[in-house]
């Protein structure tokens, strides 16, 4: 793992993002060595327990993402990781290096995309990338050929001499991810990146992440409070729910547990919807939960074999009539809901007391 | 992390500060107009000696007279208005008696009144003391203050002549200076360390330079590092890989920069509107605005360290400067003050920093006059930094 001093400066790394062969650090991992090593990593705030034992690794190149709602314990984990705050307990190793013994060396292979907005508004986009560059101790004419280069990638060329507080969302999202790229990180910590962007800004950056793993083999991690996100995203999910990874998989495995669980989602339109009605069906034996979309949609998550006809049956006695119905496949928010027994957002109607939600429970994300 | 690159991020962290603050149009304006203000509020509002001016003194005389002569009270006018005709101290309206000087202070038409009892002229005729009576206004001390310091100058060099006068009436022989030198055997002549006049100015200037200077390092490194940590920013600069000395060091670079420029100008403020002279060396003076910026560096690295938001950070900066501002004999000599708020005083950073820049300013001190505030302030930043740096490392990775 010990890099000699020319290694560990200029190692030769090719990546689309830059054509030039200087990269600030780079290591030298075996084989089947995870990039990132997480070890009972444990954080609390006075008593609150924030991030709760957890145990993960991330492989060279892949996209690990970590789902879970506001609150769950996934800013903290990054900001541990990524030498910002320290575990209260615990260890981890990003590329061999300890996150508290060696940060400086941490921090040499990382970049971080954080859920605020690494930038200063008043200055232009090159100078920002200027500024993080230089803290970087890269020669100056690589440092320009490498802004250059990532700006063009992002489609900000034209915009590089204006003051990045005249720029739109995107285009300030753009620039936080292109910020994070400027030392060529081997590992990428990527905290709510598409938060608060239109859909195509979301797909741009989405894009973007994608073609950066595929292409520099480099290893990410990514929260998000957004199933589809991750299921889109990320070759394995863990699902982090009050500080406790409940589950680690594979999107597709993890779905399974679903399946295998003999889970049936309905999502029915019942014309003449009423809230009786929606009693009756959560009242049935074999039914998990109900959660009303609209006037006349509810989604019925349900056990059993006889399941589907149960329920049907049960609107029908009720004088309940059905416009359609759709057996949807389980969505990573119905593992969510099967693993954590709530959904990712509070929502109406779920069969779980009171009391076992959070008392400070964050209200639902509005986006 | 060697040195080098510690400097080196060190400046990069100061120009991205400054670059900041240059596209920062009104604070820029700003930041050039407290000085301004600050210098022209203490300026004029604070009495100097010329100031004093016009003031409305009410005058009633009953001199009865001795016999058919009123000798006294009219030698006691003829010298008041011989005096304030020079000085043009005040400008004085009869009145008939006593009653009408006190309903005219209560009006507040004058400040003062000067009466002068019946018995004025026959007292000193026949060899008694002769008693003028001064009305002052308690709701105004310092105006009475003034008036009465104004009255007994004219009452005390009335006295002296009165006093040559008979002294030469005794004895012929003995001429002007002689009669003088046995009623006032003994003169003051006032000479200052250095020549020239010397205000109210010159004292607070040197003051107000040290205070903009080291106030706005202390407060300007907590607000800065705060709000970046806000924001966010300062995030970008931790997880890269520096040493966590250089944000200090570049944070208090690009705010040391900012504090002398405010400083320089408040300096030419002075000298241009306020007459202000420099007696020593000016590279002292720049030299010990740095030192006094070193002393406290370590105090505002230690509040950013505790605040947790910016607006924590400017509560605890409020709360300590207003009792700097005051205690630290910038405004008003310390030795004014009782002696547990001088002890107080005696703590504080910036009182050091304002008495050497003073001696340096108006007495022109060299460095050798002032090694015991130039102790205090080295030991006083080292002791801080000493604890700051520490605080603010672990601070920073909560």
């Amino acid at each position: 793992m010990n890099l000699t001093e020319s290694q560990s400066e200029y190692l030769y790394f090719a990546p689309i993002y830059c054509t030039e062969q200087y990269c600030v650090c780079t290591v030298n991992l075996l084989e089947n060595e995870s990039m990132i090593d997480v070890k009972n990593l444990t954080k609390t705030f006075n008593k609150f327990v924030a991030v709760d034992d957890i145990s993960f690794d991330v492989k060279k190149g892949e996209i690990f993402g970590l789902l879970g709602p506001n609150g769950a314990g996934k800013s903290t984990t990054i900001r541990m990781l990524s030498t910002l705050s320290r575990p209260t307990k615990g260890t981890a190793t990003i590329g061999g290096y300890d996150i508290v013994k060696d940060d400086t060396e941490v921090r040499k292979l990382i970049g971080i995309v954080s859920e605020k907005m690494i930038m200063y508004n008043r200055l232009t986009a090159r100078e920002n990338l200027w500024f993080f560059g230089n803290l970087f101790n890269l020669p100056k004419n690589v440092l320009e050929k490498r802004i250059d280069d990532l700006l063009e990638l992002v489609q900000l060329t034209k915009w590089k001499n204006s003051q990045v507080g005249t720029f739109s969302t995107g285009m300030r999202q753009r620039m936080n991810v292109i910020r994070a790229l400027l030392n060529m990180p081997q590992v990428l910590f990527l905290d709510e990146p598409t938060l608060g962007l239109d859909p195509q800004s979301a797909v741009e950056i989405r894009e973007f992440i994608k073609k950066i793993n595929r292409e520099n083999k480099t290893s990410i991690l990514i929260t998000t409070h957004m199933m589809s996100e991750a299921d889109l995203l990320c070759d394995r999910i863990g699902i982090i729910d009050h500080g406790k990874i409940v589950a680690l998989d594979t999107s597709t495995n993890l779905k399974k547990l679903i399946s295998g669980a003999d889970t049936t989602i309905l999502k029915l339109e019942i014309t003449n919807l009423t809230p009786e009605l929606i009693i009756t069906i959560r009242d049935l034996e074999c039914v998990e939960s109900v959660s009303q979309d609209n006037s006349t949609h509810v989604k019925v998550h349900a056990h059993g074999n006889d399941a589907f006809d149960t329920i049907i049956d049960s609107i029908r006695a009720q004088k309940g009539k059905i416009g359609s119905i759709e057996n949807l496949q389980p969505t990573l928010e119905d593992v969510f809901l099967h693993i954590t027994g709530h959904e990712v957002r509070d929502s109406a109607d779920q069969k779980i007391p009171m009391g076992e939600h959070r008392h400070f429970a964050p209200p639902p994300r509005v986006r | 992390m060697d040195a080098k690159s510690l400097l080196s991020h060190s400046f990069r962290i100061a120009w991205k500060d400054l670059m900041e603050l240059i596209r920062n149009r009104l604070g820029l304006v700003m930041l050039v107009l407290m000085p301004i203000f600050m210098m022209a509020m203490v300026g004029f509002i604070y009495p100097s000696n010329t100031s004093i001016s016009k003031i409305p003194i009410a005058l009633a005389n009953e001199d009865a007279g001795y016999g058919n002569s009123t000798i006294g009270s009219q030698t006691f006018l003829t010298v008041l208005q011989g005096i304030n005709s020079n000085t043009g101290m005040m400008t004085i309206t009869n009145a008939s008696n006593m009653d009408e000087i006190k309903d005219l202070v209560q009006k507040g038409d004058v400040y003062g009144g000067i009466l002068i009892p019946s018995n004025f002229t026959s007292s000193i005729m026949t060899g008694e003391q002769g008693t003028i009576v001064i009305v002052v206004d308690q709701s105004n001390p310092q105006m009475s203050a003034t008036i009465q310091a104004v009255l007994s100058g004219v009452f005390d060099q009335m006295g002296t002549m009165l006093a040559q006068q008979k002294v030469q009436g005794l004895n012929p022989a003995v001429n002007a200076t002689n009669s003088l030198a046995i009623v006032k055997p003994y003169d003051i002549q006032t000479e200052g360390a250095v020549s020239g006049h010397s205000s109210y100015f010159d004292f607070i200037a040197p003051g107000i330079m040290a205070m903009t200077v080291m106030m706005s390092v202390m407060t300007g490194l907590p607000a800065a590092i705060s709000q970046e940590k806000e924001v966010g920013t300062l995030d970008g600069m931790m997880v890269a890989p520096i040493n966590r000395l250089a944000i200090i060091l570049g944070k208090t670079l690009a705010q040391t920069a900012r504090g002398l420029i405010q400083g320089v100008l408040i300096l030419a403020l002075a000298v241009a509107l306020f007459g202000v002279t420099i007696q020593g060396s000016i590279l002292l003076v720049f030299g010990l605005l740095l030192l006094g910026v070193f002393s406290f560096v370590g105090l505002g690295v230690v509040i950013t360290s505790f605040a947790k938001d910016q607006e924590t950070a400017m509560m605890i900066m409020m709360t300590l400067m207003f009792p700097m501002m005051f205690l630290s004999g910038v405004f008003f000599p310390i030795q004014q003050m009782p002696w547990y708020m001088q002890s107080v005083s005696k703590v504080l950073p910036l009182t050091y920093a304002a008495t050497a820049l003073r001696k340096v300013m108006v007495l022109g001190a060299q460095i050798p006059a002032i090694t015991t505030e130039l102790t205090i302030l080295i030991t006083f930043g080292i002791v801080m930094t000493a604890i700051a740096v520490p605080v603010f490392k672990r601070a920073m990775t909560r």
